[in-house]
């Protein structure tokens, strides 16, 4: 007799839910869509609801500055990927050999991600200023002729966008590989020994192979970094010098908010909607089929 | 994932290891491992040591070099009374709106996630494991795409650079991460106590708050110290939705760092980096292992 409360209780659930999902849907698959109306649209200065067809597409990859975006992400996702990725599992390797402050070290190590980078830029913009920072300090210890000056540099400027990602990041990989390494049994590490195998050649050839799903998973938080980085460029360069160092992000909020062509903002807004998903999409739809088994 | 994140955030169970001799190997572990944190530490000693000079000291000296003489003087005028273009208010403002921001939107979105954690995971029904993935996604999309849609949705709601409107976008914008976080995390609950308390005639909200709820504190504390990092971190919503009186402190600090002004005040700038970077650090070296819960959960989806 207990099961009268039973129809009560089945429609209390989805009520409880529905204004959240309700929402949340609105926000995400609503404004998605607006914003690809936006994309195909005459809006210029003002939203302006007018059919342009896939005009605003042409211009978009037409673009001189967008193209040098494109290819900046394209340097940029490769350095800050690879960069990450390397760091941050060598730093996880040599934590795993039983040090006695890995705590602290740890937490130097991961406390970028916990302050933006409009703060730490502030900082690293001018460490990296030829004037003030590393440049003037070697010169200053004696090496006269010694030269950084990327950060003023059209061409190399991006390098150091990279460097500034890969400081704010490599910690964040860290603390993924060091959970993997530590989810590892031990048995299979005894046994290696046993067998009178080297550590670095039980890492290299046993350790580091099994860790396949949490590189894949790795790569992909990355690589949607990657593609979202705003702030690292707003804080660093503000996307010059010129837009030598602009990046999707950058280029749609100038589009959308400063130059006054909002349809080009929402086409190239729309172009890394489109590649987030490409990446993203397979990911969750193959982790969550795996939960379900 | 949580099983490992744990083992994480635990005192290195290894630390009691038998005692090894210091051979060569070992110190040149050591060097590596200081060496890099030399490096991750090398801007926030940068900000600290500057901020503590004289304009003096640091036109004439290195930037890494230690300070003659502890000067606090820029704090107080990056805090009150450093200029922003014409407005010399300093960081203050901007601050306190951040805290407006931040209080609301982190409590609601955190208290709208568990309620429907504890629904998606304790009171499935048709369709909803979809209905989660398909909010997941809301996790990962560039935010660019609702940048602009946004904007006009708050100018109709009356709410466009205002707090108000910036509560609204970051709850929004929070819900799915903090859905997955409660929603993770009672998923391990076992279906068992829920099917007791039922059978004993317990309510949906009974038994949320008398079974689900104390058994969450770490999750709620995850969430907190997560959405809080988040948002007062938060610099494209702040630049796009805030009007003049409503900027969030990461904006203030852009606008103050970059105005060009005839006198550069680095130790100026540093300290207010500094007051600005503060509370999300305070919470980071107080509550490390749950914001790096949060940070691994995040990667990867249970």
């Amino acid at each position: 007799m207990k099961w009268v409360a039973r129809p009560r209780i089945d429609w209390l659930p989805k009520l409880v839910v529905a204004p959240s999902f309700v929402l949340g849907f609105l926000f995400i698959y609503g404004l998605i869509l607006w914003n690809a109306y936006f994309s195909v649209s005459a809006s210029r200065l003002l939203p302006n609801y007018e059919f342009a067809g896939i005009e605003p597409y042409i211009n978009l990859f037409e673009s001189d500055r967008f193209q040098v975006a494109s290819w900046n992400l394209a340097i940029f996702a490769t350095l800050f990927i690879g960069g990450a990725l390397a760091l941050g599992l060598l730093l996880a390797v040599l934590l795993d050999q039983k040090i006695r402050q890995e705590g602290v070290l740890r937490t130097i190590y991961l406390y970028p991600m916990a302050l933006s980078f409009i703060v730490t830029g502030t900082a690293w913009k001018w460490i990296l200023n030829p004037g003030l920072g590393i440049e003037a300090t070697v010169r200053g210890w004696g090496f006269e002729s010694f030269q950084f000056d990327w950060l003023v540099d059209p061409d190399k400027a991006i390098y150091c966008v990279a460097i500034a990602g890969i400081w704010q990041s490599a910690g964040f990989v860290m603390a993924l590989f060091l959970a993997g390494l530590r989810g590892i049994d031990d048995s299979i590490i005894k046994a290696a020994q046993v067998d009178g195998a080297s550590l670095p050649r039980i890492y290299w050839r046993i350790l580091i192979p099994s860790l396949r799903p949490v590189f894949f998973s790795t790569i992909m938080v990355l690589s949607h970094i990657a593609i979202k980085s705003f702030d690292l460029v707003m804080a660093l360069t503000a996307g010059g010098p010129g837009f030598a160092t602009d990046l999707p992000a950058t280029y749609m909020y100038s589009m959308a908010f400063t130059r006054g062509q909002i349809n080009l903002g929402a086409a190239s807004a729309t172009v890394m909607l489109a590649v987030v998903a490409a990446i993203v999409v397979p990911y969750l739809y193959s982790e969550l089929r795996s939960t379900k088994r | 994932m949580s099983s490992s994140a744990t083992t994480l955030g635990a005192p290195a169970a290894s630390a009691s290891a038998p005692s090894r001799s210091l051979t060569w190997q070992r110190w040149l572990l050591w060097a590596v491992l200081i060496g890099f944190a030399a490096f991750f530490l090398l801007p926030l000693y940068v900000m600290v040591v500057t901020s503590i000079k004289s304009m003096d000291e640091i036109r004439g000296g290195s930037l890494l070099a230690l300070p003659h003489a502890i000067d606090l003087a820029a704090f107080g005028k990056a805090w009150s009374t450093a200029c922003t273009g014409a407005d010399c208010s300093g960081l203050q403002p901007y601050f306190w709106n951040s805290v407006m921001i931040v209080v609301p939107a982190v409590l609601v979105s955190t208290a709208l996630g568990g309620i429907n954690g504890y629904v998606l995971s304790k009171w499935k029904f048709k369709g909803s494991e979809t209905m989660f993935a398909m909010l997941l996604f809301g996790v990962f999309m560039p935010l660019q795409v609702v940048l602009l849609p946004m904007s006009q949705v708050l100018g109709w709601l009356g709410i466009a650079s205002s707090v108000w409107g910036l509560i609204l976008v970051h709850l929004l914008c929070g819900l799915p991460g903090t859905t997955l976080f409660f929603r993770n995390y009672y998923a391990a609950l076992p279906d068992e106590l829920i099917k007791a308390a039922m059978l004993d005639g317990a309510s949906f909200w009974r038994i949320f708050v008398r079974i689900v709820l104390p058994l969450s504190t770490p999750i709620i504390v995850v969430c907190l110290i997560w959405q809080f990092t988040q948002i007062w971190n938060d610099f494209l919503f702040g630049v796009v939705f805030s009007g003049a009186d409503s900027k969030p402190v990461t904006v203030g600090l852009n606008n103050l760092a970059n105005t060009t002004s005839s006198v550069k005040e680095y130790n100026v700038d540093m300290a207010a980096a500094l007051i600005a970077g503060l509370p999300t650090l305070l919470v980071y070296v107080i509550a490390g292992k749950y914001f790096v819960r949060g940070l691994t959960a995040g990667a990867v989806k249970g």
